[in-house]
């Protein structure tokens, strides 16, 4: 039973890209079939993150508008076997895609994946809510300070109204993943407490990711931080979240990314 | 080729139909109304967005020239007058909003952006009553209230036209709960709340936990910047007394409150 999941924020730059390529990487290696398919429309992204971008041929709208079959349009990842890409085009705009068209699309991706995970632009217009569309499940990347906590809360009421299931007066299963948190600034009160984004936002919790420069030396070497190191810091946050996603009971650690005093002395003393 | 049937002719049918709309008063002189909703709309941006809006010139006596101005610095403000009341027919002619007359103080707000959570179904209920012709409650004293047990999230705006509202969640920051009567919010307010929307002035909120944006009461309200910071995160309620919105810890029978402030 395939399961469509849904990467959205509302705000921009929280980390919705790097969070779709991690899950998605890390629960390829955990055997499963994956594809990561990226809406952002105009503005792609995803096919960097995960080092693709030189194999893009066909994209979503072509698929979605029936121009070529879907599997001319899947760019498969050379490290893990079970991961795919469906990239986004970047010269349309999000008003190319249709939304019977996207349906078929998805209906399509459900036969052959066991999760189909769908990177939303930001904002709460066409591209984001067409994304959210079909999804069976929703994962929230927020970033602990009150605006991203404000723009969730807006896409949660969103999910709950815009989507299929909505519709059909299901209830949207909806799940927070806390990323950019840094340990010592929440300490500080430099940040929203994971307390507080969790009473104002009151789903549950799928995971916290440290902020970490990890993240961006993954993203420019254009590999998901859970395979371009899987030892650091937050590709084990990411791998945890993925194992809770598959069903397990993982507990919930709360990382710390910063490096201690004593190992930024000995990684100094190093170089 | 000749057509040997004619298509079937449908009959023009006008129906009557009750909407509900927001009335903007201006008041003389006009500059300094305008200036006082340019500190409100500043306050809440996008307010009026996609609101329907009745201008009533009734308090103001303005020429033909100065209501199309007074439209156009509306406008200018992205605020769409839908129709003008309270002046002479002979006052507005084609190129302004047409004259609406027999308007009642009573209705619904309808927020452009509302995104109803599925408990809020019997608000609509209760709206397309209205809009059948069914008694209004204060003609059967009936005061349906209003349950919504899920969080209201921002954006989202929970409106009941007859009654109180009672969330048992919280309210979010970016969020609006109206109610005729009052409102009650079991978690925290961090969005807005106005209750006696449509001039009831002995309706109260009361919430849990207290970070509210905005207070309203019967067209008297209050922002954060005006309420006392010492009620914040605790239980209050709030209240006319007067002309004064009052706002006090519902732990205290502290009645000291900073001062008022008269919408529009």
């Amino acid at each position: 039973m395939a399961e469509v999941l849904v990467v959205t924020s509302g705000k921009g730059g929280v980390g919705k890209t790097t969070s779709t390529a991690a899950l998605g990487a890390a629960l390829a290696q955990a055997g499963q079939n994956v594809v990561v398919v990226d809406f952002d429309v105009g503005l792609r992204n995803l096919d960097l993150v995960m080092g693709a971008e030189r194999r893009v041929v066909y994209d979503l709208i072509n698929v979605a508008n029936g121009d070529v079959k879907l599997q001319q349009a899947l760019i498969r990842d050379k490290r893990i076997e079970t991961l795919y890409l469906l990239a986004a085009s970047q010269t349309r705009d999000k008003d190319a895609l249709s939304e019977e068209g996207v349906r078929r699309c998805i209906a399509e991706l459900r036969q052959r994946f066991d999760w189909v995970i769908c990177d939303s632009p930001a904002g709460i217009e066409r591209g984001a809510t067409l994304a959210m569309r079909y999804a069976d499940l929703a994962v929230v990347v927020t970033n602990p300070e009150v605006s991203s906590v404000r723009d969730s809360d807006r896409i949660i009421g969103l999910l709950d109204s815009k989507t299929l299931k909505a519709a059909q007066g299901e209830r949207m299963e909806k799940l927070l993943l806390l990323t950019r948190y840094d340990k010592v600034r929440a300490g500080r009160g430099d940040m929203l407490s994971i307390d507080d984004v969790l009473e104002i936002l009151s789903i549950p919790l799928l995971g916290i990711i440290p902020e970490s420069e990890e993240v961006l030396r993954a993203s420019n070497l254009g590999a998901p931080v859970t395979l371009a190191n899987a030892q650091s810091a937050p590709a084990r946050a990411y791998t945890d979240a993925a194992r809770r996603l598959q069903g397990e009971s993982v507990p919930m650690t709360i990382p710390n990314g910063r490096q201690t005093l004593l190992t930024r002395l000995f990684g100094r003393r190093a170089a | 080729m000749t057509i040997a049937t004619r298509p079937p002719r449908h009959s023009f049918r006008f129906r009557g139909r009750n909407f509900l709309a927001l009335v903007l008063r201006p008041a003389l002189p006009l500059t300094q109304w305008l200036g006082e909703l340019d500190d409100w709309l500043a306050r809440s941006p996008g307010f009026f967005n996609g609101k329907p809006l009745i201008l009533d010139l009734a308090g103001v006596a303005l020429e033909k020239a100065e209501i199309a101005k007074l439209i156009g610095d509306l406008a200018g403000r992205t605020i769409r007058i839908l129709g003008i009341e309270g002046v002479e027919a002979s006052a507005v002619d084609d190129s302004l909003p047409p004259l609406l007359t027999g308007g009642r103080t009573l209705g619904a707000v309808e927020v452009a952006e509302a995104v109803a959570p599925p408990p809020s179904a019997p608000a609509e209920k209760a709206k397309s009553e209205q809009a059948a012709g069914a008694p209004s409650p204060s003609q059967t004293g009936k005061v349906p209230s209003l349950l919504i047990e899920t969080p209201v999230r921002s954006g989202q705006a929970v409106i009941n036209p007859d009654g109180d509202v009672i969330v048992l969640g919280s309210v979010a920051s970016g969020a609006e709960v109206i109610a005729a009567g009052s409102i009650h919010v079991y978690g925290t307010l961090r969005g807005r709340a106005l209750a006696g929307a449509y001039g009831s002035e002995t309706a109260r909120v009361f919430c849990r936990r207290f970070e509210a944006e905005l207070i309203a009461i019967g067209g008297y309200y209050k922002v954060t910047e005006e309420i006392e910071s010492g009620l914040r995160q605790k239980p209050v309620q709030a209240w006319l007394d007067g002309n004064e919105l009052k706002i006090a810890s519902l732990d205290q029978t502290d009645k000291e409150t900073g001062t008022w402030r008269k919408s529009s």
